[in-house]
């Protein structure tokens, strides 16, 4: 049975309440021990951050801002000690733009084509964008004080990564998603 | 891997109530965002390490947390001098020339001195955070975040974050074992590609699963009631006593004089240079 | 009891129920009165519609789970419709089957709150009120712990406690026994049994393990197939009528017995319970059925036996393991399996079993002893290398299962293993023939069962060829007629030449498909015997959170002098009659 048929108008329904608390849970998790050695220096493939788009694009902007959110502050305080606001920040509104896609992107009713991969793409590429091109790397420099170029550069190799990282792993999982959820028509069984 | 963890002791700070830890921890934070001047991030760190002390936490199990903070660390300050060798030369307006190196990179008393203050800044939040992180009941920690006006669905979203992060962490790990033992290689000996189809391989699981935990959960949830008023009641909350108001007015005093001097100087930097030293 | 004189608290009225997105209704035309105070059994396979009937009780049809309801259904005179879920929750306290999503506290003082918390009761009032629930349900030394601290059962327990403490006048169970063993399963019978005797209050449970739900007394039984109820009887009725077998139930194993020995059962003979039954009119016939069997069946048993010459596949010496130092979970195991044997590997909840099958395939490294294969040490094999001889299928399929259609899922190993594409298609098509997954290699898996999922989990192991396969409770949640397919299927990979470990709780299973088990305890082997003898020893049954069978009540009732003699002459009879002696 699907569970999803109802779309929640509510952005604090239950089910989102609980969305925001398993993904954040997820984020950590990913964030922690899901960076895949990317093969280039020092460079990891964020896994997280594909998650983050998918828990966006199935929920919406609220839950993506607040997986983001808290879910980066969890990582950070439970695995690191001690949080890193500048990033935080920057990775709630990578979730808050990706879920103004929300509507536009009906993975849960197993659509997910050119028309929605592309769509999925422009927007994240604005997202990670404006978090990780100005956001995290100003914040960077108002809190921390540290060097404008060694923010700015730093801020485009994480977005530059995390960008490819959400077109690749986040298509494909929006993809395989999407194709768990088609309708099935007349299912066959074969001799 | 082990995690932070609450673990329940008896000291003056355990005994403060989540809320006045949290809005504690945040105005610390932000203190030590703030403030560049040496005299009072070697403060922070000194009264940080005393409230350590008192807080009789056990800090050795998670030593390893040290070397891992310590690199990242180096590695920043390595970064900075790289990017930037004369950032405390524009900052304090000054150029002592310790040693001469080629092209910009100069070692300067002024970029030293910068640089340190980015560690003290940096150090000024580890102790508070370890305290923040080991004396707070994570079921107090969501009522606290209610009593400081979160909305009570996003404190408990932050309640179900922390109660499954263990339940989570051991279905990944179950679902990555059987991954690789089908043979599927996320590590470096893998080509880039195929390791990225096979990272798919493992987060597919992991995702449509915590799917159906949510909807299990959101259930079981509704059927007991929540969502259902305008406000609820906390099990763990705790009404604020003496100490919590002497915490806050402590801190909000220490924030005060902060941001006063700060303006009053007209920079968030506090310029040795200026002494008679130099 | 008489009715009549009785409320009817509930009351189903030509009552329909079509969820959104299903083409047909999952519950047609029903008819159902419960009165206050009752007891009721809702029985039924799974895919019956039994849970259904349990969501439009409680609101979580229509409004967790959307659909069209027609005809009536009023819950103390008022139409469910008229109600939000909320104010059914007033009326109606679920406990649902999954101890660890239903338990969201992250201590049990806050899990027994969180319906006081959501209602804004006091706290002064709330810590008052959870104390003696707490206490009520025995649970008072554990407030303060974490739910991962705790077994499923105290999970379970602690959740009635909460539901209990809200004050609400009926309790709806949706399938209480699924996640738990048999041990913790009849501890929880026993709780709902007690309040139901204590409190008065009105009580739904919703199963399909008969046996186990009868361990207490039940008003009535309700059967439910096809969405439509085709019983409502007595226990006693029910048990001697066809329908359960049509309804694909599994009877009562001392039921199961005395029809092997050739007794006919009739509801004067009250055989719901057991410890009540009149057994007069079968007593000589159950003796006379053990001792003529006795001298052939134990010939058939020991033939299993017969391959001790055989060199060991596997060998365990003196393994010791521990997630964190100080606290081993392994002290010192060591055991040997021999090809084509069935082992089942039993034991309480963090007993190690799941634990020794991960050092096994190297999943982690054991701190002490050695594991050989083939008389070869693999201490220093890789995951994928072991994986090549020994498979290991998780409990949970959504936990294996990546890709989207049936074929790809089971290709997976062999694409990662560089094999070409012919070698990877013809193993491909053997694992999905062996699986009777062949008619739908090209489904997508969200179309398939539990059941079936399993099976493609099974077949994706297979498919890398590998001679012993450890099975991590391939039967759990499954009901009656999933079971026998699962376990038919996993005897037939033994034809095929598979050693197959089974980490279990089911007795069932332990009695009717394994040559020997081993009990784990305290990080040791304490036992390593025939099934038959670990089920006959009440202390290794207790070690192993089993339930003692109803086949040691029954010959203890019926005055049989060797009860293991009589189980053996059961497993044979058993065993002959589904044609699986071989």
């Amino acid at each position: 049975m699907s569970l999803f048929s109802a779309r929640n108008a509510n952005p604090l329904s239950i089910r989102n309440t609980v969305a925001i608390g398993i993904g954040s849970a997820l984020f950590a998790i990913l964030g922690r021990f899901g960076s895949v050695p990317s093969g280039l220096p020092d460079t990891n493939i964020e896994t997280t951050y594909a998650l983050l788009a998918l828990f966006a694009i199935l929920y919406g902007p609220l839950v993506g801002l607040l997986v983001g959110f808290i879910g980066h502050t969890l990582k950070d305080s439970i695995f690191y000690v001690s949080p890193w606001f500048s990033w935080i920040i920057a990775s709630a509104i990578v979730g808050l733009i990706i879920g103004l896609a929300a509507n536009r992107i009906r993975a849960r009713d197993g659509e997910f084509g050119r028309k929605e991969i592309i769509t999925f793409n422009v927007v994240q590429t604005a997202a990670n964008a404006i978090a990780w091109f100005v956001v995290a790397p100003t914040l960077d420099i108002l809190i921390y004080a540290e060097p404008s170029g060694k923010s700015y550069t730093q801020g485009l190799v994480a977005g530059a990564s995390n960008i490819v990282t959400v077109a690749v792993l986040g298509t494909l999982l929006l993809t395989a998603y999407a194709k768990t959820r088609t309708k099935q028509g007349s299912l066959t069984k074969e001799a | 891997m082990k995690m932070l963890a609450y673990a329940k002791l008896d000291s003056p700070i355990h005994r403060l109530t989540g809320a006045a830890k949290l809005l504690f921890f945040a105005l610390w934070s932000m203190g030590a965002m703030i403030t560049f001047d040496t005299r009072f991030l070697v403060g922070f760190i000194v009264f940080g390490l005393v409230l350590l002390k008192v807080s009789r936490v056990r800090l050795r199990e998670y030593s390893f947390l040290l070397y891992l903070i310590g690199a990242f660390f180096l590695l920043n300050h390595v970064a900075i001098y790289l990017f930037s060798p004369l950032e405390g030369v524009k900052i304090y307006g000054t150029k002592h020339v310790l040693l001469q190196l080629p092209g910009r990179y100069d070692l300067t008393a002024e970029q030293l001195f910068y640089q340190l203050n980015i560690a003290l800044k940096y150090l000024a939040v580890i102790p508070i955070a370890f305290l923040f992180i080991l004396t707070t009941d994570p079921g107090e920690f969501a009522a606290s975040l209610n009593r400081v006006k979160v909305s009570y669905k996003i404190a408990y979203a932050v309640s179900i974050a922390l109660r499954y992060i263990p339940d989570i962490q051991r279905d990944f790990q179950n679902i990555s074992f059987s991954a690789q033992a089908r043979g599927v290689d996320i590590s470096a000996k893998e080509k880039l590609g195929k390791r990225l189809r096979n990272v798919i391989g493992i987060l597919m699981p992991l995702i449509l699963s915590s799917i159906e935990r949510i909807e299990t959960i959101s259930a079981a949830m509704e059927l007991r009631g929540f969502g259902r008023g305008k406000r609820r009641t906390w099990y763990k909350d705790r009404p604020f006593g003496p100490g919590d108001y002497g915490a806050l007015a402590f801190i909000a005093v220490v924030l005060a004089a902060l941001v006063w001097l700060t303006i009053a100087r007209g920079s968030r930097f506090y310029n040795v240079f200026e002494s008679p030293l130099f | 009891m008489d009715n009549q004189s009785r409320e009817p608290v509930i009351v189903f009225d030509g009552f329909s129920y079509q969820y959104r997105v299903q083409t047909s209704p999952s519950l047609a035309d029903i008819h159902l009165k419960i009165y206050e105070g009752e007891k009721v059994l809702i029985l039924g396979p799974s895919g019956s519609g039994k849970s259904t009937l349990a969501h439009c009780i409680n609101g979580l049809a229509p409004y967790f789970y959307p659909g069209t309801a027609t005809g009536s259904l009023t819950i103390r005179g008022t139409e469910t419709k008229e109600l939000d879920l909320f104010r059914l929750s007033d009326r109606v306290g679920t406990v649902l089957q999954d101890p660890d999503g239903q338990f969201v506290g992250l201590t049990v003082a806050e899990d027994i709150a969180f319906r006081m918390e959501n209602d804004a009761v006091p706290l002064p009032e709330m810590k008052e009120r959870v104390r003696a629930a707490a206490e009520e349900a025995g649970i008072l030394e554990h407030l303060e712990a974490s739910p991962h601290s705790l077994s499923g059962g105290q999970k379970q327990r602690i959740t009635v406690a909460g539901v209990i403490s809200s004050g609400v006048g009926i309790l709806l169970f949706d399938e209480p026994l699924a996640n738990l063993d048999p041990d913790a399963g009849r501890k929880a019978i026993e709780q709902i049994d007690r309040i139901h005797r204590e409190t008065g209050k009105t009580i739904l449970i919703i199963e399909h393990r008969l046996e186990e739900a009868l361990h207490r007394q039940v008003d009535r039984i309700i059967v439910i197939q096809e969405g439509r109820i085709v019983a409502d009887l007595k226990p006693d009725e029910l048990l001697t009528s066809p329908l359960l077998v049509e309804a694909g139930i599994r009877e009562p194993l001392y039921l199961t017995a005395l029809r092997y020995a050739g007794g006919e059962v009739e509801a004067r003979h009250r055989p719901s319970r057991l410890d009540t039954m009149e057994l007069g009119p079968f007593a000589e016939r159950l003796k006379a059925w053990t001792e003529g069997r006795q001298s052939n069946d134990r010939l058939e048993i020991g033939a299993t036996h017969e391959r001790s010459h055989e060199p060991p596949l596997l060998e365990l010496a003196g393994i010791g393991f521990g997630y964190e130092p100080g606290k081993p979970i392994l002290r010192d195991v060591s055991l040997s399996i021999r090809k084509g044997e069935r082992v089942g590997i039993v034991g309480k909840n963090g007993a190690g079993k799941s634990t020794l099958s991960k050092l096994i395939c190297g999943f982690h490294k054991p701190t002490s002893g050695s594991i050989r294969y083939e008389g070869r040490d693999i201490g220093g094999d890789t995951i994928k290398e072991r994986a090549q001889r020994v498979g290991f299928v998780l409990q949970n399929p959504n936990h294996m299962i990546s890709k989207t259609l049936v074929h790809e899922e089971i290709a997976l190993g062999l694409k990662a293993r560089g094999i070409g594409e012919e070698e990877t298609a013809r193993r491909a098509q053997e694992a999905l023939r062996v699986c009777g997954l062949a008619p739908y290699r090209n489904w997508p898996i969200s179309a398939l069962s539990f059941g079936q999922r399993k099976r493609v989990t099974i077949a994706s192991v297979l498919v890398l060829q590998p001679e012993v396969l450890i099975l991590d409770e391939p039967t759990a949640g499954q009901d009656y007629r999933h079971y026998n397919e699962m376990m038919e299927f996993i005897m037939r990979l033994r034809e095929e030449g598979l050693t197959v470990l089974f980490i279990t709780h089911d007795l069932h299973l332990l009695l009717e498909y394994t040559d020997r088990a081993i009990v784990l305890s305290d990080g040791g082997v304490l036992a390593d015997a025939f099934p038959d003898d670990v089920l006959t020893d009440p202390e290794l049954v207790r070690e192993a959170s089993l339930k003692e069978t109803s086949l040691m009540g029954l010959a203890r009732r019926a005055g049989l002098s060797d009860p293991r003699g009589f189980v053996r002459t059961f497993i044979a009879e058993d065993r002959a009659k589904r044609g699986r002696s071989r």
